[in-house]
């Protein structure tokens, strides 16, 4: 069982004995209004390195709407997003991927056009720093650059077992891989976080398990903090360390998957709750 | 069996990232190449370079930037006509100006200007997707050729309107003015062609070709991966119109050697490369010499046919020419909506079996 206290910045111990280390990422009384509506009233809650952290609630609690808060593409209204120890300033989701996080998206957002490896290699796009004219005559940087990080997909490729379909346009591929290859263009950044929006939306049992088993695979190898949403609660429950539940824009619970089934306004949010 | 893969390894990465990484293809273009280089102009003549060749090359450039900005990058524009205008404006202010300097400096310099009149125009595309896209680049189209007609400096205060290329040569041989050859003015073309292509497959295969196709297939997606979309969709509109513009200043200098703007860089030359782009297939370099090799030849080839051999009059052969062009083109964006460029792949695809159906 884990002694951390909130917003510590030491780590913990995992029941299965991983160290997990200090705090990444911290937000702080995050509030996020569309108009009137409230999308994600007055959250705070921190992402420890090293962890996979799950964010679950009903639908329409703003799960997803934190998860592009973290990555720019909203910008709360109130509140302060703290990564790697520093308080992060207003960013654009192209700054943000620079920073060291990367996702995947709930509907698949692969580039359609292109095959898997120029998909995964386009993940890469933030580490690759030739310039347009090397780029023009393919001549010193740009050539020696695209062979070094096509080294770098390659092991991705293998990682995921997807060597076979590595020239195939990704529009061709059936939607099990599709999320796969998707998984791939996030890794290939070498993301510090990796944010997965439902990675296993509309899975099967069989593609369930190889999407939790490359989950835990990267977590494990590559040391990649993780946070995910997933509605799968089974699922939730045996890969992630620590669990976030919203409901309508709250935060109703925080902690261990077995102190988050235990809590009364989890059960309630899940299950309804009885007027007698 | 006439299309062989069988046994074409690859050892290396770069090996297998290569233009043509099947022998076959590789050997046919340098076959094309030692045939283009070394052997076209020993034959060609001034027929062949005036109404088939020469323009398919020009055509080339201006579709092949074009195809940049919309087959990779997915940014309509129907500034093309505009900006060919420019780089022949350009091409023309700088030849004046500058008579001692060589006129490859000037074409490129041109190419350079439009790049930067391009970005300019493209500035709306951050804004602004798709159709209205299209109408604010045909905005751009109307301005630049009203610009290049209302302001006398640019034709340098001539009185026709007109401007015309001066004689100039490349290695004492002429290029442009009334005295060239036809072979002359296909090497300079050619040359032109040459590194246009070669420039842009390099462009396109790497970092910034991915952030193009990125920013086309899925423009969110793109910019949560780490494209800027301001630099992507600005570098698309600069690349495209420095080919643009080359090709508009080819077209004055080693073409038409005189030109009035509203009349060579009106909407229907925006028009034309768009439908060379089309008909090519977006985001393929070989599409884009397919399609300005079909859109230029086949009117040729029905004038031929329809006055040639079946001794139509020139004023029916012409009207029937529109039409039957007109109606090739829907037929065939019916058929085959992905351009000759698919069609090829399709036929590769076919080739490697024949005549064994499996």
């Amino acid at each position: 069982m884990n002694t951390m206290t909130e917003n510590s910045t030491v780590g913990y111990v995992t029941d299965d004995g991983r160290q997990i280390g200090g705090t990444i990422m911290e937000m702080k009384n995050i509030t996020l209004r569309f108009g009137g509506v409230v999308a994600i009233e007055n959250i705070s809650f921190d992402i420890h390195e090293g962890e996979i952290r799950a964010i679950i609630g009903p639908n329409g609690a703003g799960k997803s709407s934190m998860l592009n808060v973290i990555s720019g593409f909203y910008h709360p209204q109130e509140g302060e997003v703290w990564f790697n120890g520093q308080k992060r300033p207003s960013m654009k989701p192209f700054e943000v991927a620079a920073l060291g996080i990367a996702r995947t998206f709930q509907n698949i957002a692969l580039f359609k056009g292109m095959s898997t490896l120029d998909n995964i290699m386009t993940g890469r796009l933030t580490k690759m720093k030739a310039g347009m004219l090397s780029q023009a005559i393919w001549w010193g940087k740009a050539a020696r650059e695209e062979e070094e990080h096509r080294q770098k997909v390659e092991e991705i490729i293998d990682f995921l077992e997807i060597q076979a379909i590595r020239k195939t346009p990704v529009g061709r591929l059936p939607y099990g891989l599709q999320k796969r290859v998707e998984l791939g263009r996030a890794l290939a950044a070498e993301p510090k976080l990796l944010l997965l929006d439902e990675p296993m939306a509309g899975m099967n049992v069989e593609e369930k398990e190889d999407m939790s088993r490359f989950i835990l695979d990267v977590n494990d190898e590559f040391g990649t903090t993780i946070a995910l949403i997933e509605h799968d609660m089974g699922v939730v429950m045996d890969i992630s360390d620590r669990v976030v539940v919203m409901d309508y824009g709250k935060k109703i619970g925080d902690g261990t998957p077995a102190e988050v089934l235990a809590n009364k306004e989890v059960i309630d949010a899940y299950l309804g709750v009885s007027h007698d | 069996m006439l299309y062989r893969e069988a046994g074409d390894f690859k050892t290396s990465y770069a090996k297998d990232n290569q233009t043509f990484p099947i022998k076959f293809d590789r050997v046919a273009y340098y076959i094309l190449l030692v045939v283009a280089f070394g052997v076209v102009p020993f034959i060609i003549n001034d027929y062949w370079a005036n109404a088939v060749i020469v323009p398919f090359l020009i055509y080339a450039i201006a579709t092949i930037g074009l195809n940049i900005l919309i087959g990779y990058c997915g940014q309509l524009s129907l500034g093309t006509g505009g900006f060919m205008a420019v780089g022949a404006f350009a091409s023309y202010k700088l030849m004046t100006a500058f008579p001692e300097v060589s006129i490859i400096i000037h074409i490129l310099l041109a190419g350079g200007i439009t790049a930067l009149v391009g970005m300019a125009f493209g500035l709306p595309s951050l804004r602004i997707k798709g159709f209205y896209l299209a109408v604010a680049t045909l905005a751009a189209q109307f301005f630049l050729v009203w610009l290049f007609n209302r302001v006398p400096w640019f034709y340098n205060n001539s009185a026709s309107g007109q401007i015309s290329a001066p004689e100039r040569s490349v290695f004492g041989i002429n290029v442009t003015g009334p005295h060239v050859d036809a072979w002359a003015q296909y090497m300079i073309c050619l040359v032109f062609v040459f590194a246009s292509a070669w420039l842009a497959r390099n462009l396109t295969r790497g970092t910034m070709g991915r952030s193009w196709m990125a920013i086309r297939d899925m423009d969110i997606a793109a910019e949560i991966i780490g494209v800027n979309p301001l630099k992507a969709k600005l570098t698309a509109f600069g690349v495209s119109s420095f080919f643009i513009g080359i090709a508009g200043a080819l077209l004055f200098t080693v073409y038409l050697g005189a030109a009035e703007v509203g009349e060579a860089f009106g909407i229907s030359k925006s028009f034309l490369v768009l439908f060379m782009v089309i008909i090519g297939g977006l985001g393929s370099i070989f599409g884009s010499f397919a399609g300005a090799a079909f859109m230029v030849l086949l009117p040729v080839l029905l004038k031929n046919i329809l006055v040639g051999a079946l001794n139509w009059p020139t004023d029916l052969a012409a009207h029937f020419q529109l039409l039957i062009v007109g109606a090739l083109i829907i037929a065939f964006l019916i058929l085959e909506p992905h351009g000759l460029a698919q069609l090829w792949r399709v036929a590769k695809e076919k080739l490697r079996l024949w005549p064994f159906p499996h």
